[in-house]
This record gives structure tokens, C-alpha cells and sequence, in this order.
């Protein structure tokens, strides 16, 4: 993809709205205790954030934004967080995943359940971003090399 | 009335479902993915499950959409058969 | 198969079977247990939320490893043919 043929408008449609779709992204993930949405919802919308920059914006900025080489860490960070998180209860002496069994800084059983489901849905939303965000960029890797 | 829209609603996924499968040009058939992926959202939505229709308008619709055109534009445009 | 869809409860039926209250052996459903018992025990109003996290987490880590895993093999295929 590169940035020589996009036009302008089409450029400055791709910078507001990809900026826009990330603050809803965030909203979906941090949000999804009370209205419809989480993880895997908000993890494809940055991802689709990310897509749209790389297509109107070209390569250059959009490695600024997000690295290809750092996807597939990024990936396996959000896997290993929600995998985390569940040895941690084993750990604690419960089951897998089984909040109350978490180390408790200050904090209620049921104030455990809620931050722990605040944190894997954040490690939902960091893998399923990085592993959409990845096979875009493994698909159109060649146009680059091409030139 | 939201009976009326919901059947029109059907008739449009099954009309996009014909269309994608039929039509020769791969990028139109890829069009066409996308907007049944759109309706059968709606339709999630209209019955109340509105996770599933929020994820299937995300991923089907959008980033699915655009990992075909990728690949139209990376091979060909035609179909063989 | 359109014959057996004839008998299913229409759609939003309080009356169905699904939102009975036990089952007709006598087992608590598992529907009417998260509506009754998901705020209580994970102070989250959002039901769909807290069994997707909580009472079914173990299938969330599931579908994501798979998520995980599909995007790994993708890129391995993928550019271990253009090595190649």
C-alpha cells in the first residue's frame, strides 16, 4: 500500500476516523461491565483502527503507530495475561480463574471479580487486536517489497 | 411495521447470500459478504443479542471485508468456473 | 428439519421451557441462576459479561488461544512459503 496514490480526502477521512474508532474502542472495552461489548469486540476495533491507518496512511506512519514486528509479542502478552491471571487463582489456592482466590489488595471478593474481569478483557482485546492487526500485514507484506 | 422491516431484512441477506455466490467477479462477491454480514448483524441486533451483532458487524463486515480485497488485489479478479 | 421448527416456543416467550425456573427432572436451570445471582457475585451489571468472564472464563481463554493460535499459523504459512 503505498501513500502515493490515495488522495487527500481520503487521507484526512482515514486520520479523524480511525482516532474516533479507537476512543470507542476503548469505551466497548472499559465499558462493557454495564452496556453491550468487551474484549473481543473492542480488540477487533482497534484492530480495524490500525487497518484503516495502514491503508490511507501508508507504511511509514503506520509502523509509528503500530510496529509489525511487535504484533505478534503484543499477541502473546494479551494470551499470557488471561492465562496469568488464571495461574495467579491457582496459585491463591483456588481454581482456574477463580477470582476470589486472587491476592486481595484491599479489596471485597465481589471488587475481585469485577478487576479480574476488567483484566483479561483487556488481554482479550490486546491478542485479538495484535493477531488481526498481523495477518493484515503478513497478507500485503509483498506489495512492499515489490515497491 | 417491524415485522414488514424484518422480512425485508431476510429477503436482502438472501438476496446478498444469491449474489455472492453467484456473481463472476470476485471483488463484487467480496462486496456482497460484507453487506450479508451487515444485515445478519441487523437482524442479531433486532432480536436482542446485541454482542453477537456488534461482534459480527465488526469482524465480518469490516476487517474480514478488507482481508479479501487484499487478497483480490494481491491475485486475480476473475473466477475460473 | 422444518417440520421440528414448527413446535419450538415462539421467539420471547416467557412461558418456554428455557426460562423455567428448574427443568422438568427437578435441576436448577442454569439460565435463571446467572440472571438471579450475577450482580451478587461479581457486582457487574452486564450479564452477558460476567458469564462470558466468570462463570464460563475457562471457554474465553479457550477461544482466545484459538484466536492466537490461528493468527500464528497464518503467519508462519505465509511467509515460510516466501522464504522458501
Amino acid at each position: 500500500m503505498k501513500s502515493v496514490g490515495v488522495s487527500p480526502i481520503v487521507r484526512l477521512a482515514c486520520r479523524c476516523m480511525a482516532r474516533l474508532i479507537q476512543i470507542f474502542a476503548l469505551y466497548v472495552i472499559f465499558h462493557g461491565h454495564y452496556s453491550p461489548g468487551g474484549g473481543f469486540q473492542g480488540g477487533a476495533l482497534l484492530a480495524a483502527a490500525v487497518i484503516l491507518i495502514r491503508i490511507g496512511e501508508g507504511r511509514p506512519v503506520s509502523q509509528v503507530e503500530l510496529s509489525s514486528s511487535a504484533t505478534l509479542g503484543i499477541g502473546s502478552f494479551g494470551a499470557l495475561l488471561f492465562g496469568g491471571v488464571g495461574l495467579l487463582a491457582l496459585l491463591g489456592g483456588g481454581n482456574f480463574l477463580q477470582y476470589d482466590a486472587l491476592p486481595s489488595f484491599g479489596l471485597s471478593p465481589v471488587g475481585l471479580h469485577y478487576w479480574g474481569i476488567l483484566v483479561i478483557e483487556l488481554g482479550v482485546a490486546l491478542a485479538v487486536m495484535a493477531i488481526l492487526v498481523s495477518i493484515f500485514d503478513v497478507l500485503t507484506e509483498d506489495d512492499e517489497s515489490e515497491g | 411495521m417491524s415485522s414488514v422491516i424484518e422480512l425485508l431484512l431476510y429477503l436482502l441477506l438472501i438476496a446478498s447470500a444469491l449474489v455472492a455466490i453467484n456473481v463472476k467477479d470476485l471483488l463484487a462477491a467480496a462486496v456482497t459478504t460484507s453487506v450479508f454480514s451487515f444485515v445478519i448483524a441487523i437482524l442479531f441486533i433486532e432480536m436482542g443479542a446485541v454482542d453477537v451483532g456488534f461482534t459480527e458487524a465488526v469482524v465480518g463486515a469490516g476487517v474480514l471485508g478488507v482481508y479479501f480485497i487484499m487478497m483480490i488485489l494481491r491475485t486475480t479478479r476473475r473466477t475460473e468456473d | 428439519m422444518l417440520y421440528v421448527v414448527r413446535d419450538l416456543p415462539p421467539r420471547g416467550d416467557v412461558e418456554a421451557p428455557l426460562h423455567a425456573k428448574s427443568s422438568e427432572v427437578g435441576s436448577p436451570a442454569a439460565g435463571t441462576y446467572y440472571i438471579e445471582s450475577s450482580y451478587k457475585d461479581a457486582g457487574t451489571d452486564n450479564i452477558v459479561t460476567v458469564v462470558l468472564a466468570d462463570y464460563r472464563g475457562f471457554d474465553t481463554f479457550g477461544e482466545t488461544v484459538v484466536v492466537f493460535a490461528a493468527g500464528a499459523a497464518c503467519l508462519l504459512i505465509l511467509r515460510g512459503r516466501r522464504r522458501s
